[in-house]
């Protein structure tokens, strides 16, 4: 099926071999052209800056002193000894940015899904409704944190208001959680806060890519489906997810880069509280480089943290097409 | 650095994510301007010429930074005007950006040529600054105003020194304070007009707060205010968080402890609520949930603008025995120039030295005059708030002028963070964040060649 609808053009080329040249629709250079902006940007401002701090990464680096010592691998080996100040905030930082990515990916993999499909079905107020669930996306994260630090502020919030206004605070003692919940200043709840806050802000974004691949899944499927008697539930499992399994790929890959670099939620909610719990890898690396200015001791930090992301990338790749082959 | 350099001028102007992406930005220009040659220094040798109340070069226009993001901004902005409107020659332009953008900005800013000529720097930070060379001695103005330790404060004068030279010209202090609501003070039956000054009334206010429904004193366990109400405390209980050369950290020791384990037990008490929100305790104030509030004296401004609100200030209760009171101070700095400009320096010593002087309309901004002769006029004495916070003036602690001893501060806040929000015991707390802290303050040292 692939070989008839893919590249008619081609075989119409060569089948009718009129010309065994190819005609030339563009100079030599025309794509180099086309690219040359992004280009120009992505070697300013990433490629020329990446390969400047691996440079950095082995000095004692803060560009306001003349000396900049070289130091070797000292800035990565001080990452794996207990002794250095940098051991400890990096790798708890580490562990926060961890336990949100684990955390929050499921769900913003998931949530959007079920909210997609529902919003792909054919109802009134089908288009507002879409518009509804992606509005908070366009928000700031600025404004998302304001608004829920105070939100969710365990003395003076609406939402601890509203359980004791609705009388839910016997359930909630009934259930062994004890009133006021505070949702932003202990563990789990300053977590189970951020993960519910982000997912709540960011899940349009996700929802609108499965939109468009589930528009994308040819109706034919559906209804051979149908004949052949398979229930809602069959049709999801053997028609949706396969058809949608390249955007699958895509988005959690995405969304994986994305809550592993989560940093103003926890900047503007708990600023790293309680104690130093949701401070995230990004928090500790601005920290060391801009607020401590120990740059070289901050690069080495980013590129560990760019090693452990690509391995996690590349599970991710592996996991998706490894069902594939299945 | 984050913590006592991110002033705010309002509780609610602090957006430090702002900082975490305009520094982002910085980063990038940093890459960019590749290795970035150090700027010339002039130096203190430069002459104390010419006098300093009128500059009659070639007109000039000077580049003002601050952080005067909050109801302190337009004091600072109509003294700016006022001066351009008296000068022909100078022109000076202020931007005003959040403070912990502006010290991530402003080196990258200064390295590149395109820093601002004067700015204003918080004086523990001051010695970061001039050991990073991002600011310029400035004895020759000091000299040149005839600016004299006698006409200020001796910690405030003196934490403007770095190595034997001066950095900063100090504009203002600005103390911790004790804000209380008259209104929940009068449903509990307390003297509104008398608020506890010692311990046991403290303590006492607070019991019958207690009996009235009302948590009086609501502990933040967060950088502001909690951080420089734990700051006060463990002063006031005779402790100091730092050894006088900042070389060690001294709050794991017994006043700490005990200036903590008395907040702490504010909570055990039910004076305090537990897991205080950030800026819960300011709002509590308002809003007649809580009496007290220990806040800066920027925050007055916050206050006047809610309507119907009976409140007063007084200096802070002594809760430990030493009377003792957290402050900060606003300094004036000139940045090293890439390539000194005479006729800029000289108009940057008029201006400062002009602002200096008219230090009364910047008091009213909610600020303590740093001039000892302007805060003892008959004018700031009209500012009776200000003049109230400008009491403890003899007491006020600030902290020492250690370049980088702003990273040691992270772990202060994290200790205050832990044991108020009743995750760990208070010495627990403080100790093993005194052993991070004295990792950092080492590494400082050898960086910064102390």
């Amino acid at each position: 099926m692939a070989t008839t609808t893919m590249s008619p053009g081609r075989s119409a080329r060569t089948t009718d071999g009129g010309s065994p040249r190819p005609i030339r629709r563009h100079a030599a250079w025309t794509p180099y052209a086309f690219m040359a902006p992004f280009l120009a940007i992505f070697i300013t401002f990433v490629a020329v800056p990446a390969v400047f701090g691996v440079w950095m990464s082995l000095h004692d680096w803060d560009y306001m002193f003349e000396v900049k010592p070289f130091v070797g691998l000292q800035n990565y080996l001080n990452l794996f000894d207990s002794a250095s100040a940098a051991y400890q905030s990096f790798w708890n930082g580490m562990r926060a940015t961890a336990i949100f990515t684990v955390a929050s990916v499921p769900l913003l993999m998931a949530v959007p899904l079920a909210m997609a499909i529902l919003l792909n079905r054919r109802f009134p107020g089908r288009t507002f409704f879409r518009a509804v669930f992606f509005m908070p996306y366009v928000l700031g994260v600025a404004v998302v944190g304001l608004l829920f630090r105070f939100v969710l502020d365990p003395n003076i919030g609406i939402v601890n208001a509203a359980i004791s206004a609705l009388g839910l605070e016997g359930a909630l003692n009934a259930l062994g959680i004890s009133t006021p919940i505070p949702w932003i200043t202990a563990q789990p709840w300053a977590w189970i806060s951020l993960v519910l806050m982000t997912v709540w802000w960011t899940l349009g974004f996700n929802t609108i890519i499965y939109l468009a691949g589930l528009q994308d899944i040819p109706r034919e499927l559906y209804d051979a489906a149908k004949v052949d008697g398979a229930t809602g539930w069959q049709q999801f499992r053997h028609v949706t997810l396969p058809g949608l399994r390249n955007v699958l790929l895509f988005v959690v890959i995405i969304t994986t880069l994305a809550s592993a670099n989560m940093f103003g939620q926890s900047v503007m909610v708990t600023s790293g509280g309680p104690g130093d719990s949701t401070r995230t890898a990004l928090m500790v690396i601005l920290g060391e480089g801009l607020e401590s200015f120990r740059m070289g001791s901050a690069a080495a930090m980013s590129y560990l943290l760019a090693v452990f992301l690509s391995i996690v990338s590349i599970l991710n790749v592996l996991m998706v097409r490894g069902r594939r082959r299945r | 650095m984050n913590r006592l350099d991110a002033i705010p001028a309002h509780p609610l102007s602090r957006r430090r994510f702002l900082t975490a992406t305009a520094a982002v930005g910085a980063g990038a220009l940093l890459s960019a301007c590749g290795g970035g040659s150090s700027p010339a220094n002039p130096g203190a040798s430069a002459p104390a010429e010419p006098a300093a109340d009128t500059y009659d070069g070639p007109s000039v226009e000077l580049e003002f930074w601050n952080g005067f993001t909050g109801g302190d901004g337009p004091f600072m902005k109509q003294l700016v005007d006022q001066f351009n409107a008296e000068q022909d020659a100078v022109s000076v332009r202020m931007t005003v950006m959040e403070w912990a953008d502006y010290y991530s900005r402003l080196p990258a800013a200064v390295t590149s040529g395109r820093g601002p000529d004067v700015g204003i720097m918080h004086l523990d930070s001051l010695s970061t600054n001039a050991a990073r060379n991002v600011i310029m001695p400035l004895d020759d103005v000091a000299t040149a105003l005839e600016l004299d330790s006698s006409d200020f404060a001796d910690a405030v004068w003196s934490a403007g020194e770095y190595k034997g030279q001066r950095f900063g010209i100090p504009l203002d202090v600005h103390p911790l304070g004790f804000y209380y609501n008259k209104t929940v003070l009068e449903e509990a039956g307390l003297d509104p007009e008398a608020p506890p000054m010692d311990r046991a009334s403290y303590e006492d206010a607070l019991e019958a707060l207690k009996s009235a429904g009302i948590s009086g004193h609501w502990m933040s366990p967060h950088a502001f205010t909690g951080s420089m109400t734990l700051q006060s405390l463990i002063w006031q209980f005779g402790g100091s968080l730092f050894s006088d050369d900042g070389t060690e950290v001294l709050w794991d020791q017994d006043p700490a402890i005990e200036a903590l384990t008395w907040m702490v037990d504010a909570i055990h008490d039910g004076y305090s609520p537990s897991d205080v929100g950030q800026d819960a305790d300011a709002i509590a104030l308002q809003n007649g949930q809580a009496a007290f509030n220990w806040n800066g004296i920027w925050h007055m401004n916050s206050l006047n603008e809610v309507p119907d609100l009976e409140w007063g200030v007084a200096p802070l209760p002594n809760i430990g025995g030493t009377p003792a009171a957290w402050a900060g101070s606003h300094n004036f700095v000139m940045t090293t120039p890439r390539s000194p400009d005479d006729n800029k320096l000289n108009a940057a010593r008029v201006f400062i030295n002009w602002v200096s002087r008219q230090s009364v309309d910047w008091a009213k901004g909610g600020q303590v005059p740093a001039r000892t002769s302007v805060r003892e006029s008959a004018e700031f004495a009209e500012l009776t708030d200000q003049a109230t916070f400008a009491e403890q003036v003899d007491y006020l602690r600030f902290p020492p002028a250690v370049p980088g001893i702003g990273d040691a501060f992270e772990d202060f806040d994290q200790a205050l963070n832990e044991a108020v929000l009743l995750t760990k015991e208070p010495a627990d707390a403080l100790r093993s964040a005194a052993e991070r802290a004295a990792k950092k303050l080492e590494e400082n040292r050898n960086r910064f060649g102390e």
